[in-house]
């Protein structure tokens, strides 16, 4: 509990300088590192021959898809014909074509859904050059998707998709993934390009130590919340993850640019209403201008967002760490005693309390990374990690999150607006019709998703042949897995025998249609909202800038999302914990 | 339509003809244009055919027919209490309409040739142009202009007002209408409206609901129930697998029962009922909306234009004082502008008078009988009398006059601008009096500020609202009144194309603007504001230009359009709000309740202990009926509004209808079951 407490603590401390400096990059605003960056940058720019000048939605998104289109391409081709002898000494064959496909997917949404096993499937030519390259590209995308969508809906120009791409790749996630990389070799996780070592255990079997680029992939996997591990064990194994440091490394590095997402807008909106204010001013020829104070911790707007989240994360691992904690009842009545709670499936140097924050956070922020199994977690202690991955706004993945919970929050504006008697507006702009007719889409896609292909999976006997525990469990394993595949989150309940057609064919599109769908939905309704002018405000107006709105939106989250889910998650988790007497 | 002052909620006629129209409004064409309970009628239509076919989809369990039968009925019920809200709120409107139409029976009109001879036709062959003559006593057969004489006008029979109006050719009270009949002597009016396209008849369609357009609001509020609606029922779709990979068995019924419950019926029934019965109370406050966007927008206004004169102030400017200039007695003063004023006939003139007679003048109309009297004109800013005996008396605005005693050699006193500027401070006019080229002092006209309306302003500045007068008098003269009155800001020396700057500049900076207006050059802004509000008695340019029409010609009443427009789009989100807010009650009824037999351990979330499942989920299936006809009052009435700060007002209403709509269902479910649960056993279920 105390650790948990101190690492979430300490966290908060550190995300603030961090959440400014993502602002900076975002705003091209001055930072201390800009004279090597922009020197990068602008020879990227020139041999590349990108024209950095600002881009429509339609034009935004297009750049995003037609960009990450060439890179699934590209990787598809790698996977096909790794088994070349470039970067593979351990003799890695060729991925097969459905695999291939659900991999290649599965990489570039962000989802990072693994239904292969690192350590056998991928040559590190894959790992480097497919695997390494998508985690920074994908994360890079989905911020990129984040900001143009937080400019438009503040009427401000979209940006450049190249621009914004290139500028945090180089500012941000490279120079963070080094250090981070270099952190956990110092913890002792390997980064070398060596064949795996086969040696004689003291039992006198052999057996294969993995080596290779571990760690290079290890920081971006956390950093662009990715999680799809080198090893088919992820984060639970201690090449991945071999300490308690490392471990909370992995888990900083996932929740930064989420969390820092957030403080961008926060920022930006402030930036907003602060020129409104001077322009105001301005006009009425007022002397009283009151500076902008020079301390912004991260805006009032931003603030009802992060408060939001939180709100939402903590009751979630609340549940978790509480379910885990109690152990489980079946265990517990076949006479054996659990001081230390529920430890099937978990480390024995994370213990309970760091599994179920790991947990959560790989969930709420859909990095999908682990540090123990799910599957094995107690049936309340498996639903937070379901039901975050549902709801797909507690932080989520990068820019994503974010993205989601703006829609949120233009739905609870409706209708908070409207039990004020005003057109509802958000941020200063109208949502009108068109907006709700998109947003209303866009929280539709989700449930779709996830419900209709868990009901095709337990109708079909080719989804059937994948459940490896029957009964309420069995449910749960399936619904994980379109859960994580739709909110592009990629852990694994495991269990579940998922590299077949079927579940390859059918994650594979439910990752690319949660991914893409909602990104072209969520830039149209800003490029819609960037066309109004601001409405004025004034004492009528709905502030959204409280902890009032803070917590409807929590209300709105729970109501819109996870009532759509309860009655699969009675099906499921629920009823699996009552049967089990909890 | 007479003014109806407490109109009954639901008289017998309208029950009658609702009832009706519950059934009618079955038909599943009509029924599609609303999503929502096209759904529930769907519902209806399979749990009807399981009644005959139980085992249809293989459902199994005793007693199914009669199981689907009750469904079925509720569905039925559902659907009915539905169709009788929306009736409802239609059959008041078409209750002011058969009024309305008693007026539009068709009456002759005596049409001008252009060589002058006169024609009886049927009014409905009117065209556009057409001249007609209209005397004493008959039926006014079209909109129009009047082009040739002047009449009184009995327009009762569109404002409810019985005393009749005067209606001459030329000017701002050229415009007569349809259905108005004249009381005294003849006039000659050129139709200006195609038949069939009259006001009147734009009245009859609108209170008869029939040309209803959705608003913005109302579209986006029911893509929100759409698109709910759509992800309850992949919900339940995908649940029947999903319930059957874990061998629990659930009638189809059942979840058409669950679907029903979960889709914002409540809202989805009464949502157009709340948009009828909005436009209705605006018309019942006799103003006419053109469309329901523009009660819509009321809601929204930031700023509001109001004329100072006849909006703010009786307009009237009555003469309460005169001060003398030094050196000059009060007496002498009081005289001459006696002698100006008794050829003026204005409301200031009058006062004037009559203010000097109560000071003392003695003066004797007779002996000026034959003076020369100089008519105010706007050029000159001035009016007057020349004596027979040879003086020169004039009043008029202060700046005119200076100029007038200067050109004629005469001096302008030290104190004159200190006085004049005194009683523009105080709200006042003040008209200087001289005779013979000699300035003798200040007559001062007050005008008094609408009784209430201090209060009013307040009420707006409480919900955000800014008020803009604008006025011709001078900036200290406005600026005394606009203290006063407690307005925002004032435009002095206003002209019409200041009304529009105003305007633009409000909305430039994202306002949603309002204004008042009946004069043809109102026009203009009326059209450029976002609502525009005519009064009757302006011309039928004003009317056209503007989106609401004020029957009674009372700008003030813009003050109340604007909250019936706020309580409309609250009673909307209320509604939704409660609506939704029970899904979590109906929730915690029918899960239990649908997999109990299978998992029994689920009973835990039969929180409320319903005593069977079809019990549990009967129950919440009525509950959600029964709550549609108990709302019907409140989105009739809409909900209470009184003015306060948006937080504050979020914060009240998140509290009755969130909340609310969280623990009333709870209760009601509850009750529902005690009662029904003992029924059901004696039925066998």
């Amino acid at each position: 509990m105390l650790q948990i407490v101190c690492t979430l603590l300490v966290f908060m401390v550190i995300i603030f300088p961090i959440g400014k400096y993502v602002y900076h990059i975002t705003t091209h605003k001055k930072t201390f590192a800009d004279p090597l960056f922009d020197r990068i940058d602008n020879g990227i720019y020139k041999i590349l021959k990108i024209d950095t000048s600002n881009m429509g939605w339609k034009k935004y998104a297009l750049s995003l898809l037609l960009f990450n289109a060439c890179l699934v391409f590209v990787g598809y081709l790698i996977l096909r014909i790794q088994s070349i002898g470039i970067f593979n000494p351990n003799g890695i064959e060729g991925m097969e074509a459905t695999l291939s496909y659900n991999t290649i997917i599965s990489f570039m949404t962000n989802t990072n859904l693994q239904h292969y096993s690192g350590e056998s499937g991928l040559s590190y030519l894959s790992q480097m050059f497919v695997i390494i390259m998508m985690m920074f590209t994908s994360a890079a995308s989905g911020y990129a998707a984040c900001v143009a969508m937080v400019r438009g809906i503040l009427g401000k120009r979209m940006g450049n998709f190249y621009c914004d791409v290139t500028r945090i790749t180089t500012r941000f996630l490279i120079p963070m993934a080094f250090i981070v990389g270099l952190f956990l070799v110092s913890q002792g996780v390997p980064q070398n390009l060596s064949p795996n070592i086969t040696l004689t255990t003291i039992e006198g079997k052999l057996q294969d130590i993995a080596s290779g680029p571990i760690a290079a992939l290890e920081s971006i996997k956390h950093l662009g919340t990715n999680g799809g591990g080198f090893l088919g064990a992820n984060s639970s194994t201690p090449l991945e993850n071999p300490t308690v440091l490392s471990n909370i490394a992995e888990l900083y590095s996932m929740m930064f640019l989420p969390a820092a997402c957030v403080f961008t807008f926060g920022h930006m909106v402030y930036d907003k209403y602060q020129e409104r204010k001077a322009k105001k001013l301005d006009t009425t020829a007022s002397k009283e201008f009151d500076k902008p104070s020079s301390k912004v911790w991260l805006g009032k707007e931003g603030r009802t967002i992060f408060a939001a989240m939180s709100i939402l994360f903590v009751i979630g691992l609340a549940l978790c760490f509480f379910s885990e904690s109690q152990g489980n009842s079946a265990v517990a009545s076949a006479g054996i005693t659990q001081t230390i709670g529920n430890m099937e499936g978990k480390e024995v140097r994370f213990g309970v309390a760091q599994s179920s924050l790991f947990t959560t956070v790989t969930t709420s922020f859909t990095t999908g990374t682990v540090n123990n199994m799910h599957d094995t977690l107690t049936p309340l202690g498996g639903l937070v990690p379901l039901l975050h991955m549902m709801l797909n706004v507690v932080f989520g993945g990068v820019g994503a999150g974010l993205m989601n919970m703006l829609i949120y929050a233009i739905i609870g504006v409706f209708i908070c607006g409207l039990m004020i008697g005003r057109t509802p507006e958000y941020l200063g702009k109208k949502i009108e019709g068109k907006e709700m007719k998109l947003a209303a889409l866009c929280i539709i896609i989700h449930p779709l998703l996830i419900l209709g292909f868990s009901a095709l999976a337990v109708s079909v006997q080719a989804g059937l042949d994948g459940i490896t525990n029957p009964g309420f469990h069995g449910l749960t394993q399936v619904l994980y897995e379109f859960t994580s595949s739709a909110a592009n989150n990629g852990s694994g309940f495991e269990g579940l025998a998922d590299n077949t057609v079927f579940w390859n064919v059918t994650c594979g599109l439910v990752m690319f249609l949660g991914r893409y769908l909602s990104i072209i939905i969520q830039l149209a309704i800003a490029g819609s909202l960037f066309n109004k002018i601001d409405v004025n405000e004034s004492i009528g107006t709905l502030k959204t800038n409280t902890w009032t709105f803070a917590i409807i939106l929590v209300f709105v989250v729970y109501i819109f999302a996870a009532l759509t889910f309860l009655p699969a998650l009675a099906l499921g988790p629920i009823s699996e914990g009552l049967t089990l007497g909890l | 339509m007479s003014r109806q002052e407490k109109t009954k909620f639901i008289t017998k006629d309208i029950l009658g003809s609702s009832i009706k129209g519950a059934f009618v409004k079955l038909n599943p064409m009509y029924m599609m244009k609303n999503p929502v309970m096209f759904v529930v009628e769907v519902g209806f239509v399979i749990c009807t055919i399981l009644v005959f076919f139980p085992h249809l989809f293989n459902d199994k369990g005793d007693n199914l027919s009669l199981y689907n039968a009750i469904v079925a009925i509720i569905l039925f019920i559902t659907l009915l209490f539905a169709n009788f809200a929306e009736s409802v709120a239609e059959g008041r409107g078409k209750a002011q309409a058969e009024t309305l139409k008693k007026t539009k029976k068709d009456t002759k009109a005596r049409l001008i040739h252009e060589d002058g001879s006169e024609e009886m036709i049927s009014a409905s062959e009117l065209q556009k142009g057409d001249v007609v003559l209209v005397k004493a006593g008959e039926l006014i057969p079209n909109d129009g202009e009047i082009i040739e004489g002047i009449a009184s006008i009995d327009e009762s029979a569109i404002t409810g007002e019985s005393a009749p109006v005067t209606k001459e050719s030329g000017g701002d009270f050229a415009s007569v209408t349809g259905g108005t009949t004249v009381v005294s002597d003849w006039i000659k009016v050129e139709i200006t409206s195609e038949p069939g396209h009259s006001f009147l008849d734009k009245m009859i369609a609108l209170v008869e609901g029939a040309s209803r357009q959705k608003t913005p609001n109302e579209i986006a509020l029911n893509t929100l129930l759409v698109s709910l609606t759509i992800i309850f029922l992949i919900v339940i779709v995908t649940l029947y697998p999903m319930a059957n990979y874990s061998e629990v068995q659930i009638p189809i019924s059942t979840l058409i029962a669950l679907t029903v419950c979960l889709i914002p019926t409540t809202i989805g029934a009464l949502l157009s009922a709340i948009g009828i019965a909005g436009m209705d109370r605006v018309t019942r406050f006799n103003v006419i909306a053109m469309s329901g966007k523009a009660v819509e927008a009321c809601g929204d206004v930031d700023t509001m234009i109001l004329d100072k004169t006849g909006t703010i102030t009786f307009g009237n400017r009555l003469a309460s004082d005169f001060i003398p200039v030094s050196g000059i007695k009060k007496e002498e003063l009081t005289e001459y502008a006696w002698i100006a004023s008794i050829g003026d006939d204005t409301p200031e003139g009058k006062s004037t008078v009559e203010l000097a007679e109560k000071f003392g003048c003695q003066l004797q109309r007779k002996n000026y009988e034959n003076a020369e009297f100089i008519e105010f004109t706007a050029a000159s800013k001035m009016s007057g009398v020349n004596t027979t005996d040879g003086h020169v008396v004039r009043k008029g605005a202060g700046d005119a006059m200076i100029q007038y005693v200067k050109e004629n050699g005469g001096k302008v006193p030290d104190d004159l601008t200190l006085k004049v500027d005194e009683v523009s401070k105080f709200g006042g006019t003040p008209l200087v009096v001289c005779a013979d080229y000699r300035i003798l002092g200040v007559i001062y006209l007050k005008d008094t500020v609408k009784p209430g309306l201090v209060e009013r302003f307040e009420r707006l500045r409480k919900i955000g609202i800014k008020t803009i007068m604008c006025t011709g008098d001078n900036p200290l003269t406005a600026a005394t009144i606009a203290a006063e009155a407690g307005v925002d800001g004032y435009i002095a020396e206003c002209k019409p194309e200041d009304k529009i700057e105003a305007i633009k500049k409000e909305q430039s900076e994202g306002k949603i603007v309002a204004m008042t207006g009946d004069g043809t050059n109102d026009a203009p802004a009326l059209a450029q504001a976002n609502v525009g509000i005519a009064m009757n008695s302006g011309t039928s340019a004003a009317k056209e230009a503007a989106n609401m029409v004020d029957l009674d010609s009372d700008p003030t009443k813009i003050l109340e359009v604007v909250e019936i427009g706020k309580q409309l789009l609250i009673t909307r989100g209320s509604l939704t709000t409660f609506s939704i807010a029970n899904d979590i009650a109906k929730y915690f009824a029918i899960i239990p309740a649908m997999f109990q037999a299978v998992i029994p351990q689920l009973s835990v979330l039969n929180i409320m202990g319903l005593q069977t499942s079809e019990s549990a989920i009967l129950s919440a299936l009525i509950f959600n009926a029964v709550i549609i006809p108990c709302l019907i009052p409140l989105a009739m009435k809409g909900v209470k509004y009184k003015p306060m700060s948006a937080s504050k007002m979020l914060g009240r209403n998140m509290l009755i209808y969130g909340l609310g709509g969280v623990i009333c269902p709870f209760l009601g479910i509850k009750i529902i079951d005690m009662i029904i649960a003992p029924l059901l056993v004696l039925l066998g279920l």
